[in-house]
C-alpha cells in the first residue's frame, strides 16, 4: 500500500510537470540565457521582430490609413499628388504604374516590382496621423482574417517568405541620389524564422497598454 | 550601349541606345519626336507623359531597358485613337493652352482618364489630373475641355 501512494505521487507529479509546461508556467530567472522559454513567450518575443520589421519605413509606407502612400525614411507624403485610388492602385491619370515599373530603375531612382500598390485600408498600421500603431494593434490587424484578405499562420509565414513586394523591401533599389535606400532592421532570413516561431507558437499578440 | 525594338504609335522603330536611358529621351532625341516634353526629369511634373501599353506613364523615369514589348503612344499618334482625337478637338475647342509646353501631358493623362473613366466626376478629373502641372493654370479650361470630350465620347 505504501509503495503504491510513493507511484501515485510520482505520477501526480508528473502530470503536474507536463501541465504546468504546457500553460507555459515554467519558471524562469532573469537572464536565464539559452533557458528553453514557453511557446507563447517565445511567440510574443518573435512577433516584437517582425512588427519591428512592419514599422520600417520600406514597409509601412505602404500600409498607411490615408489616401496617399509615403516614401523615404522620414515617410513623407509621396509627391506629385499621388492618389490611393481604386483597389491601391492610383488613379486613371496616376496610378502606381505610371512611374513603378516591375524592377527597381536604379538609373532613375525609382523603385519597383511586380504589381506595386497599396496594402488595402484594412491593413493600414498607421492612424491618420501617419504614426504607426502599437505593436498590439498591429498584431490583431494582421491575424484578423476578416481584414488580412483570409490569411491563416501558414499563409501568413508564406506572405513574408514569399511575396513579391515583401522580398522588395530587402532589394530595395537606389535612391534619384544615387545612394541606396535602407533596408528593414533584420535580415529577410530573420524575419522569415521570427515570422515562423511566432506561427508555430500560435500567432499570439501582446496586450493592448 | 543596346538594341530594343519599339513600337511607338503603331510603327517599329529601332534604337541603340544606353539601357539606363529614360524614354522620354529615347523618344526626343533618338527618334526626334519632340511632342513629348521634359519638365521635371523626376516624375513630379507630368509634362512627360506617354501611354505605355495604354497606362499613362512618366516617360521622363522608365529606363528604356524596361520598356520591352509594350506599345507606346505618344502625342504625336493619340488622334489614332478614337478618345484621343476627341480630346485634342476638345482642347482646340476649349482654347485650353496658354504656352502650351505640359498640354502633351496634359492630354495624355485626360485621355487615360476618360478611357477608364467616360463620365469623370470634378473629384475624378482633380486626383487624375493632379499630377500634371501647368504653370500658366489653365486648369479650369482643362477640365472644361475633359468634360466636353466626355460628352461627345460614344
Amino acid at each position: 500500500m505504501f509503495v503504491d501512494r510513493r507511484v501515485l505521487l510520482k505520477a501526480f507529479l508528473f502530470i503536474l510537470a507536463v501541465v504546468a509546461a504546457g500553460m507555459g508556467l515554467t519558471a524562469h530567472g532573469p537572464g536565464e540565457a539559452g533557458a528553453s522559454r514557453p511557446p507563447v513567450a517565445d511567440g510574443l518575443a518573435a512577433w516584437a521582430d517582425v512588427y519591428s520589421v512592419l514599422i520600417s519605413p520600406r514597409c509601412i509606407n505602404c500600409h498607411t490609413a490615408t489616401r496617399y502612400p509615403q516614401q523615404g525614411d522620414d515617410r513623407h507624403r509621396h509627391f506629385a499628388n499621388v492618389i490611393r485610388g481604386r483597389g491601391g492602385r492610383g488613379v486613371p491619370g496616376l496610378v502606381c504604374l505610371s512611374c513603378h515599373q516591375d524592377q527597381n530603375a536604379d538609373s532613375t531612382g525609382v523603385p519597383g516590382g511586380p504589381g506595386w500598390h497599396l496594402a488595402p485600408l484594412s491593413m493600414k498600421w498607421q492612424d491618420t496621423n501617419d504614426r504607426p500603431l502599437s505593436s498590439a494593434d498591429v498584431c490583431r490587424a494582421v491575424t484578423d482574417r476578416s481584414k488580412n484578405e483570409n490569411m491563416d499562420g501558414r499563409a501568413l509565414l508564406k506572405h513574408h517568405e514569399e511575396a513579391e513586394l515583401v522580398l522588395w523591401a530587402w532589394n530595395p533599389g537606389r535612391r534619384p541620389d544615387g545612394t541606396m535606400r535602407t533596408i528593414p532592421p533584420l535580415t529577410h532570413a530573420q524575419f522569415v524564422a521570427a515570422t515562423r516561431t511566432w506561427v508555430e507558437a500560435g500567432t499570439p499578440c501582446p496586450t493592448a497598454k | 550601349m543596346a538594341t530594343y525594338q519599339l513600337t511607338v504609335n503603331g510603327q517599329r522603330k529601332q534604337v541603340n541606345v544606353d539601357p539606363s536611358t529614360p524614354l522620354l529621351w529615347v523618344l526626343r532625341e533618338d527618334l526626334k519626336m519632340t511632342g513629348t516634353k521634359y519638365g521635371c526629369g523626376i516624375s513630379a511634373c507630368g509634362a512627360c507623359t506617354v501611354h505605355l501599353n495604354g497606362v499613362a506613364t512618366r516617360s521622363c523615369v522608365v529606363p528604356v531597358s524596361l520598356v520591352g514589348d509594350r506599345p507606346i503612344v505618344t502625342i504625336e499618334g493619340v488622334a489614332n485613337d478614337p478618345v484621343g482625337r476627341v480630346v485634342q478637338n476638345a482642347w482646340v475647342e476649349k482654347d485650353v493652352v496658354q504656352c502650351g509646353y505640359c498640354q502633351s501631358g496634359q492630354i495624355m493623362s485626360a485621355v487615360a482618364l476618360l478611357k477608364a473613366t467616360p463620365k469623370p466626376t470634378d473629384e475624378n478629373i482633380e486626383e487624375s489630373m493632379g499630377g500634371n502641372l501647368c504653370r500658366c493654370a489653365t486648369y479650369v479650361r482643362i477640365r472644361e475641355a475633359i468634360k466636353n470630350a466626355s460628352q461627345k465620347i460614344k
